[in-house]
């Protein structure tokens, strides 16, 4: 069984979608759901849609509860991986990650002790 | 960060830059360069294999248990202690040695973890388990202590079944996966309770030399907050256990832990950093330090009459669940230190009392 909850997209028309996973824990936030097949409609005006923008649309549409636990400020809280296509999201810009269709995040939490 | 170009890189506009073969997936701790997987995997167990090495953790025909829980810390532990046996020819029998508390919806499922990974590793199980130790599961304790100072009774315990557990296989040395993160937390936590004691033992590698069986770390020096551990378990698809003790959201170690993470997306290496500082306390000669010996009724290695679980099991078993928690820590001398602990005389009362005895 593979513990990781992960936001990935499919392809679509107009908006884009995601595949979102959350794993360590984090999944408990989200009604226990791993994994999250999400349609993000793009605001007026943006051409791409940013990690910062799907952060901020998971907190208000896929985190059922306790959103501390997930996200401080505009980021994810210290202590959460965030993967995108399987690569650390250090690596493409943190928050300002663009994504495209059929991308795949990976929220894995690191906050417990194992 | 590279903040230079406004274009957000995408991860595959460059190679490794380690084998400049192939996509990178995430930077190397300690250099931040950006490396592929397999040079991930290169990197990370070979730095594993060289602080076992450097710190001379081990000696061939060794036995060595793991303290496995099932947590991503213990399985990555065990996968990557299995593959270095292998690999360089440590020569150790390795066991994995389990704690069962008796949490159910917790342990339970975590056990049934650590069981696949006896079959995945080829590693021999045992289980100790609180219930059969001192005749209590953590469910009986909470019901009876409540959620304030549970964490303290499952640490005292735990320690002590992991050495009896160890006893049982005969192993010649514990490995735990403590990571840099815990060790600073731990700094951290003693230097909050006063425990000079403590303090000046926990930074070290290898403990508890002097007692019934050693324990090291061979994570010391693995920051978490390049999140090597679960990066390395994600990638590697380790099966895993991932979910937070219930009754640890109370936990004191929770503070010490969300302050390090903060001070870590600041300036990483403050955690290194702290531990350094513990490893370079100096005790004052004049200060009391508790003196080693052993417990009047289990035997077990203490520094009072009886050691702390005997206190808190007597505690439990006499119905007074607060024994051992708080001010009145010994048994014999509990109404002397209620006293000492009235007296708001500053300095004189903080001096007076034994090294670790700060209470919250």
């Amino acid at each position: 069984m593979s513990p990781f909850f992960c936001l990935c997209s499919t392809g679509s028309d107009v908006a884009c979608c995601y595949w979102i996973c959350c794993s360590g824990g984090l999944e408990l936030l989200c009604d226990s759901v791993k994994m999250h097949n999400v349609n993000v409609d793009l605001e007026n005006g943006l051409e791409q849609l940013t990690m910062k923008d799907l952060l901020a649309w998971a907190r208000t549409n896929l985190i059922k509860e306790r959103p501390e636990m997930f996200m401080k400020g505009d980021t994810v809280r210290p202590g959460v991986l965030v993967l995108v296509n399987d690569c650390d999201w250090e690596l493409s810009g943190q928050l300002d990650t663009t994504l495209q269709e059929k991308d795949v995040v990976v929220f894995i939490s690191t906050l417990h002790g194992g | 960060m590279e903040e230079g170009n406004t274009i957000a890189k995408r991860a595959g506009s460059r190679l490794c830059c380690l084998c400049n073969e192939r996509k990178p997936a995430l930077k190397r701790p300690k250099t931040l360069e950006q490396i592929c997987r397999d040079c991930f995997y290169n990197v990370f167990e070979e730095e594993i294999h060289q602080v076992i090495v450097g710190n001379h953790l081990f000696k061939a025909g060794e036995r060595v248990a793991i303290g496995a829980s099932g947590g991503k810390d213990s399985t990555v532990l065990a996968y990557v202690m299995s593959e270095l046996n292998r690999r360089h020819n440590y020569g150790l029998d390795l066991f994995l040695l389990s704690v069962d508390e008796g949490i159910t919806g917790y342990r339970d499922d975590s056990l049934e973890t650590v069981k696949r990974n006896e079959v995945q590793y080829g590693l021999p199980l045992k289980i100790v388990s609180y219930k059969d130790l001192y005749g209590w599961t953590m469910d009986e304790i909470v019901k009876v202590i409540g959620l304030k100072n549970n964490c303290t009774f499952c640490g005292v315990f735990r320690r002590q079944a992991l050495d009896r557990g160890a006893a049982y296989l005969k192993v010649d040395k514990l490995v735990t996966g403590h990571n840099a993160d815990d060790i600073a937390e731990t700094v951290l936590l003693n230097i909050l309770r006063g425990d000079v004691a403590r303090l000046s033992r926990c930074t070290s590698i290898t403990t508890g030399e002097d007692g019934p069986i050693p324990r090291c770390k061979p994570f010391k020096y693995t920051y978490e907050n390049f999140n090597q551990n679960h990066t390395y378990a994600y990638f590697k698809k380790l099966d895993y256990f991932s979910t937070e003790c219930i009754y640890s959201p109370n936990a004191y170690r929770g503070f010490a832990r969300e302050f390090i993470k903060d001070l870590e997306r600041m300036r990483p290496r403050a955690i290194v950093d702290i531990i350094k500082s513990g490893e370079n306390f100096r005790i004052s000669t004049s200060t009391k330090m508790p003196e080693q010996g052993t417990c009047e009724r289990c035997g077990y290695i203490s520094s009072q009459k009886w050691c702390k679980a005997c206190v808190l099991l007597e505690g439990l078993n006499r119905g007074l669940p607060k024994l051992g928690i708080g001010r009145s820590r010994f048994l014999e001398n509990s109404n002397d230190n209620r006293k000492e602990a009235k007296r708001n005389d500053g300095d004189r009362s903080i001096e007076s009392k034994q090294c670790g005895s700060l209470d919250f």
